[in-house]
């Protein structure tokens, strides 16, 4: 095995690669650290400039109020039956049919394919789309949080493509000499040998729902059928932390403290399940985008 | 095991091969009929841009009126403001974060140590699974004028504090750099997978003639992922005007209106915050119109100039 020689005329580049590339990981990182330290720190030693590196005076009354917070796991409870239903349905209507379209042998098949990839690129809108959706009855429903994006067209490219290479049409040949049906060559013999597959699918569809919001706030008024991410929203953005959370307190400088701190526990909270999940799971990520990128 | 000899599948007629495959039909029935509702019918349905839409009368009931929705978009107010901040956030977000994730995969690409690369790349795609919510979220508490970090270093280094998100002019910086920072990573993916595919001979070649290492980048690695390169390319420039409508409207208020006010999230405020159904519809055709007028040159221009397009 030939021993790796250092180049010495490219070191000076190798240098500067690397430290550019340690400054860029740092940056991408450093954000998450700060805000999992914070959420943990005094506030008035976070406004003083002395929380960037550890946790000072550590506390953990912000995440106390976040756990004995009913909306919070009301909106936690949700996220997770939205995301498992929500799931589950993308599977059902993007299995077969990516299957289906990756069999040269479906007439029709590249109409279908043009049907269903040209919505990527237009669409009635948000109006119409809000229109139908309402007018459908699915106001405050689970349907409007999971059939709206049942199917994402990238993913169902995403399948076929795996399909496609991995399941040759002779394989059909075989199995239909033998009498199988094409629903039991699917289930048998498709599916079995598509483990990668799935476990992509579950990913990238799951991360979809967890992350979704924007359907709740068009469609859900009720506020115990709010996901995760809307009662993020409210907390972050529209800055109504609810007096559940800080009521008792005594003056508006400490209710404004403390708020701050559940701010920075909140986001710890809704994203650590993903990136907690997420170095071990990466792996099918990448390869989604690989198995997408050879069509696309 | 009773054994039926078949023909094998392709060597049917046409008819009776629909027959044959009834089973897969099933399976896209569906997900068809997914498309044909929520899809398909709002694209019907997008016809009330050109009527006055009354709820009882439905979609095809309501009376007419033609480009008066139209017209009252182009005249009013918002119609140069809208249109100015859409296209100016697209246009920043094209120039400034389109070349990102091509350098960080050229960068990595020249790393040798697999286990720094493996490290570097899992860390560096982390932030992209982050919902919009939580990003926002981030911005907004990074950038408080007293106690977002951001200012605290602002103060430690001597200047005062910058009430960034109170601020229009910040707004499309904000947008931009949040959006870097959170998809440079993992857009960098397929360029790293473009890239790993160059034959090592080109390289070892270019060695043995005396390249440097900024030559082999500039000779092989930018021709390499030039055709994924331009794809993208004109996939985002069929995106200009839809550009990041959540986290615009995540990111808004009525401090920055001026500057974030983008043509989707006027369709949400006129649609559904007003209620005028015809005239948010008509403002999101015009939109999605001219996406797909963009799409069509980008692809027309990348055709003739490299041969390499879309379809």
């Amino acid at each position: 095995m030939l021993a790796r020689k250092i180049n010495r005329s490219e070191l000076p580049f190798d240098i500067i690669n690397y430290t550019m590339l340690v400054i860029v990981l740092f940056t991408a990182i450093y954000p998450l650290y700060f805000i999992l330290i914070a959420s943990i720190s005094d506030p008035n030693a976070i406004y003083n400039g002395e929380v960037w590196l550890l946790p000072k005076a550590v506390t953990f009354k912000g995440y106390y109020r976040i756990f004995h917070s009913d909306s919070i796991w009301v909106g936690y409870l949700n996220s997770l039956k939205y995301t498992f239903t929500g799931t589950l349905l993308n599977l059902l209507l993007t299995l077969p049919a990516a299957y289906a379209l990756s069999r040269k042998h479906l007439s029709g098949r590249n109409i279908f394919m043009m049907i269903i990839t040209f919505t990527m690129f237009f669409s009635g809108g948000l109006i119409p789309t809000y229109i139908l959706i309402m007018k459908l009855g699915l106001r405050n429903t689970l349907g409007a949080m999971i059939f709206p994006e049942a199917v994402i067209v990238w993913y169902l490219i995403i399948a076929r493509t795996f399909f496609q290479t991995t399941i040759p049409d002779e394989l059909n040949d075989a199995a239909s000499i033998d009498g199988a049906t094409d629903l039991k060559f699917f289930i048998r013999i498709v599916l079995p040998l598509s483990p990668a597959l799935i476990a992509i699918m579950v990913l990238y569809y799951g991360v979809y729902h967890w992350n979704a919001f924007f359907n709740a706030l068009l469609y859900l008024e009720k506020e115990k059928l709010f996901p995760l991410q809307l009662v993020l929203r409210n907390i972050l953005i529209q800055n109504e932390v609810s007096s559940e959370m800080v009521g008792d307190l005594s003056s508006v400088a400490e209710q404004q403290k403390l708020s701050d701190l559940i701010k920075y526990g909140a986001i710890a909270v809704a994203s650590l399940p993903l990136l907690i999940a997420y170095p071990f799971l990466q792996k099918y990520f990448v390869k989604g985008v690989m198995i997408g990128s050879i069509k696309g | 095991m009773k054994t039926i000899f078949k023909k094998p599948i392709h060597s049917y007629g046409s008819i009776q091969k629909i027959f044959r495959n009834y089973q897969l039909y099933l399976f896209l029935l569906p997900t068809l009929a997914y498309f044909i509702i929520f899809k398909y019918i709002p694209m019907y349905g997008v016809q009330i841009a050109f009527k006055d839409y009354i709820s009882i009368k439905g979609f095809w009931g309501s009376p007419w009126i033609g480009f008066a929705n139209f017209e009252r978009f182009f005249n009013s107010v918002e119609f140069w403001n809208t249109l100015k901040n859409t296209l100016g956030l697209s246009v920043l977000q094209l120039t400034a974060g389109f070349p990102m994730p091509v350098i960080l995969a050229l960068m990595l690409n020249q790393v040798s140590k697999k286990r720094f690369r493996k490290i570097a790349q899992t860390a560096v795609y982390a932030p992209h699974f982050i919902s919009t919510v939580v990003m926002a979220g981030m911005v907004y508490v990074f950038l408080a004028p007293k106690t977002g970090i951001i200012n605290l270093i602002i103060n430690a280094l001597g200047g005062d504090p910058i009430f960034f998100m109170g601020k229009p002019e910040w707004f499309k910086p904000i947008y931009v750099l949040s959006s870097i920072w959170q998809h440079t990573g993992w857009e960098a993916i397929i360029f790293i997978a473009a890239l790993t595919s160059i034959p090592q001979e080109l390289y070892e070649s270019a060695k043995v003639d005396g390249a440097s290492k900024l030559q082999r980048i500039l000779y092989i690695d930018i021709p390499g992922i030039m055709p994924t390169a331009i794809v993208l390319l004109i996939l985002n420039v069929g995106n200009v005007m839809s550009i990041g409508f959540e986290k615009a409207f995540l990111m808004q208020n009525d401090l920055n209106r001026v500057s974030s006010e983008i043509i989707a999230t006027y369709v949400y405020k006129a649609g559904l915050q007003n209620a005028q159904y015809s005239f948010s519809s008509a403002v999101g055709l015009f939109n999605s119109l001219i996406n797909l007028i963009l799409l069509f040159t980008a692809n027309r221009i990348a055709k003739k100039v490299s041969d390499i397009s879309l379809w």
